[in-house]
């Protein structure tokens, strides 16, 4: 037992100490979605500008800003979405870009630029957009699929997926009611939540990255998630349609901020500026399979994927769909207390 | 006593199918050509290949290693002399401390993640250090959590421990040192291995701790939560397949050598017999 | 072997990294948004009392569990010779340095409806077989039988104390283990020359002498399953909310809000430690619990 210890202690700290820690001065610490970008985008910017790049992945926007609010930290580029922008930007929380240093904004979309989350552009440059819509299989789901409805409907039964996050599922439920996402309004909210409490025996369960393998798999019939990730899946289960639902639906935007405080400034416009050159684009495009920002991007992508209305709906379409902004503090109270109802009914 | 029949060892064997059905599933989908976890879609390699590029997770796996064995290694030392020194306390404020011990086991983790989190930024602001959230942080609340393992594995063996030795070592002309070394610490070293191993794989295994204390410093858990927005990458299927296969191979050579020697040692005996 | 000094510079670590975060702790539970003091989290509290129950309901079944498979388990083990002992425990504790997260998505996989386990039936006719019994069973009492396609397992309490189970079984064998394997032999044999048989052995002497393994094995089985999160949600299909869930999202939900978590789990830390010691005081009266 003794040498089986002595044994594994030491392959472990060899392993630990192999590659050594050069410490340099000249870094830009980024903070991003997991799974959100190619890594090769990272070995190309240190070549390019021989600033080291310390790469850190979050899982949701809440808690990225509890660690950035605690003080914890100090992070150079942070890739938050659209709500949690505007509401770091009321906290000051952001530090305002000097955009002469990103001159490939220009590239972003007109119709990306000063958005509800940053009216004056003065904060953030997109780096991701997409769209939230239904994902069903078309070999269980026989009827045509136009509205939020269908997850509601008592005839799929257990074949229904729900988001296991509030501000997604209860957006759901206030759209399918006809309300706006960013309602104020304690008693829609409340009906919301109500509506969610009756689908509750319809669904099989709520959930996150999960609905890859139960839609993938055949386990499910149909469930929400975002349009970009139904590229995907598509990929492995040809059955699988998606629909923008006609109540409308959810447009997101994940941008690039400098946090206040931030101790390389320049070097993190410099970063967001090379993320927004048009190879990089191209390359975290076709990683990640949402939309781009970049219109030079979008260009050089195929004909089969710029033309494809699911990554790139029409105007129209767009102009039907709503972003999520920072609700007050006391609808966000109400948020976890009607989100907590939901999930403790039986 | 009685070897095990035919039924235990169908028992026993069902159980250690049961710990590891999921693990050969893992294992399995590491060589899927596709990120799905149901659907097969053909062999592949190309996890692996990524694994070896993706700067991010081998530097999680650097930290996760590093800080483990580090913790590991200090809380053995630490809770063995704290083991020690409890012993020796008279009955009420042993219980007392080994009250208090007991607490970062009781606490939800997220507990004492979040309370270690705001004692470390309180102490940067109170103490006015140029100081934030990272290894060091880590660190010290991997080492926090470790030692009531530690402790709690080390104790019985010294309550198994005959008072007498040490005395009589000493009265032999043994110093405390080398009584300890020679005469106490062989007695207690299976408690002191385990408390290591468990310390160990509770470092390990750790995410909420982690991330909560870890502030710009990642562990693979970590990494791994931070995927699942978009869906955990297999890539880190494949990461665990080899940390699997690496330990696993250990434990086989080790194991024959020790069979080997307890071969050597029984030929010997029979020699010696005749 | 005795130096109470040694006990000290440990004291002054728990004071600092122990003591002190419990406070914090303390301070939070009874402090408003606002920052003054107040009860309210702790009034709030009673619209969690299901949450409550669930979590201990299933924290305790799963403990049941733990010490059914564990207890023969670690029994069993202790009857092999030394080189196959050492191994199998490194075994038991292998699983859990591959990540928490994915060994919990590879149970997901396999329990599905359509998942692993169920195509592994239909391969093997197990469930034409249950389908062929069912109806025979049914035609003998007249009652209409629908065939099944697959078990149902995933997204059910029963999945959810599995994947408990599945994780901190190692934490009941390892304590039971190690004070089975400490029995003196020369006690059992004496009671077998006393014309004791194996059931007598067992019954008197082993089961006795490993009890304070088995509220350590409870202890250390039951406190992490009260407390445990995404297992409900991956395994129960996130439709009943447990504990850990619940503190969870205090933290990292939308509202973030420390003095609710802190309030809850100060609760819940109070409760587990009466159980704790209630348990203790019925058991050997030992003052803590031995872990290995």
């Amino acid at each position: 037992m003794k040498r089986t210890l002595a044994v594994f202690l030491t392959a472990a700290l060899l392993a630990a100490a192999l590659p050594g820690c050069g410490g340099s001065k000249n870094v830009v610490n980024v903070y991003n979605w997991g799974e959100y970008i190619d890594m090769s985008v990272l070995e190309d910017f240190e070549a390019q500008t021989g600033i080291q790049v310390n790469y850190q992945t979050f899982d949701n926007n809440e808690s990225m800003y509890s660690l950035l609010s605690s003080g914890g930290s100090s992070y150079d580029v942070i890739i938050p979405s659209d709500y949690m922008i505007s509401r770091m930007i009321e906290e000051d929380m952001l530090e305002p870009l000097d955009f002469d240093q990103i001159p490939n904004f220009e590239d972003i979309d007109p119709a990306l630029k000063n958005p509800e989350y940053d009216p004056t552009n003065a904060y953030s440059v997109p780096y991701m957009w997409g769209t939230v819509g239904i994902i069903y299989n078309t070999e269980k789901v026989s009827s045509p699929v136009d509205s939020w409805d269908i997850l509601f409907d008592p005839d799929y039964a257990g074949q229904i997926l729900m988001f296991d996050n509030s501000r997604d599922a209860i957006g759901i439920a206030l759209k399918s009611l006809g309300y706006s996402y960013n309602t104020t309004d304690e008693t829609q909210i409340t009906q919301a939540v109500d509506l969610l409490v009756e689908e509750k025996p319809l669904v099989q369960s709520y959930v996150m990255d999960q609905i890859f393998d139960k839609l993938e798999g055949g386990e499910a019939a149909v469930g929400p998630y975002y349009a970009g990730d139904y590229i995907t899946m598509v990929e492995n289960n040809p059955a699988l349609a998606f629909c923008l639902p006609k109540e409308g639906s959810n447009l997101f935007v994940d941008a690039m901020c400098i946090p206040k405080g931030a101790q390389n400034k320049g070097n993190a416009e410099t970063f967001i500026n090379f993320m927004c050159s048009t190879e990089v684009g191209i390359k975290n495009c076709t990683e990640i399979g949402y939309s781009t920002p970049l219109l030079s991007v979008k260009e050089a992508l195929p004909d089969e994927i710029k033309n494809n209305p699911v990554a790139y709906p029409s105007a129209e379409v767009l102009a039907g769909c709503e972003t999520f902004t920072n609700l007050p503090e006391n609808i966000l109270m109400l948020y976890d207390s009607e989100w907590t109802r939901l999930k403790t009914t039986k | 006593m009685r070897q095990n029949g035919f039924l235990s060892r169908i028992f026993i064997a069902l159980v250690y199918l049961f710990l590891y059905a999921p693990i050969f599933v893992l294992i399995a989908f590491s060589f899927n050509s596709t990120k799905s976890r149901t659907v097969w879609s053909g062999f592949s390699l190309q996890w692996y290949r990524d694994l070896l590029r993706n700067a991010e997770i081998m530097d999680a796996l650097q930290t996760t290693l590093l800080v483990s064995v580090l913790a590991a290694v200090i809380a053995t030392i630490a809770g063995t002399a704290a083991a020690i020194g409890f012993f020796s306390m008279k009955r009420r404020p042993r219980g007392i401390c080994l009250a208090i011990n007991n607490i970062p086991m009781t606490n939800a983790d997220i507990i004492t993640g979040v309370s270690l989190m705001l004692l470390f930024v309180f102490a940067g602001r109170v103490l006015n250090l140029n100081f934030r959230l990272g290894f060091g942080t880590l660190l010290l609340a991997h080492i926090t959590f470790d030692i009531p393992y530690v402790i709690l594995s080390v104790l019985p063996k010294l309550r198994q421990l005959d008072p007498n030795i040490y005395e009589a070592a000493q009265d032999l002309g043994a110093t405390g040192l080398y009584a300890f070394h020679r005469v106490v610490f062989p007695e207690i070293a299976p408690g002191v291995i385990n408390g290591l191993m468990i310390a160990f794989t509770m470092s390990i295994d750790d995410f909420v701790i982690s991330y909560f204390t870890a502030g710009q410093t990642s562990t693979l858990a970590m990494v791994i939560y931070s995927m699942t927005r978009r869906k955990v990458s297999p890539e880190i299927n494949a990461l665990s397949t080899l940390m699997f296969l690496v330990v696993l191979s250990l434990l086989l050579i080790i194991n024959l050598r020790q069979i080997q020697q307890e071969r050597a040692v029984a030929k010997k005996l029979a020699h010696a017999k005749h | 072997m005795k130096n109470k000094l040694l006990g000290i510079p440990y004291i002054i670590w728990m004071a600092i990294f122990v003591v002190a975060p419990l406070i914090l702790v303390v301070i939070f539970a009874f402090t408003g948004r606002n920052g003054g003091f107040t009860l309210e989290n702790f009034s709030t509290m009673n619209q969690y009392v299901g949450v409550f129950g669930d979590s201990f309901l299933l924290a305790l079944v799963a403990t049941m569990a733990c010490i059914f498979i564990g207890y023969p388990l670690a029994y069993f083990l202790s009857r092999e010779n030394a080189a196959l002992k050492g191994m199998a425990m490194m075994l038991i504790m292998l699983p859990m340095w591959m990540n928490f997260l994915l060994r919990t998505y590879s149970w997901m996989s396999l329990l599905e409806d359509t998942g692993l386990l169920n195509r592994l039936f239909q391969a093997i006719h197990l469930i034409d077989l249950v389908n062929v019994i069912g109806s025979s069973m049914a035609g003998l009492l007249n009652q209409p039988y629908e065939p099944i396609e697959f078990f149902h397992m995933i997204n059910t309490p029963g999945a959810v104390i599995l994947g408990m189970v599945y994780n901190f079984l190692p934490f009941m064998v390892l304590p039971i283990f190690s004070v089975i394997d400490k029995i003196d032999h020369r006690v059992i044999e004496a009671a077998q020359d006393l014309g004791a048989d194996s059931t007598v052995v067992f019954r008197r002497i082993i089961f006795p002498l490993s009890l304070p393994g088995v509220l350590s094995g409870v202890t250390m089985v039951f406190i992490p399953s009260v407390s445990t999160f995404v297992i409900s949600g991956l395994l129960g299909g996130g439709k009943t909310m447990l504990l850990g869930d619940l503190i969870q999202m205090q933290f990292s939900g939308n509202t973030y809000n420390p003095n609710l978590g802190s309030a809850i789990s100060l609760v819940m830390m109070v409760i587990v430690l009466v159980c704790i010691s209630i348990m203790n005081r019925f058991g050997s009266g030992g003052e803590e619990a031995v872990v290995l």
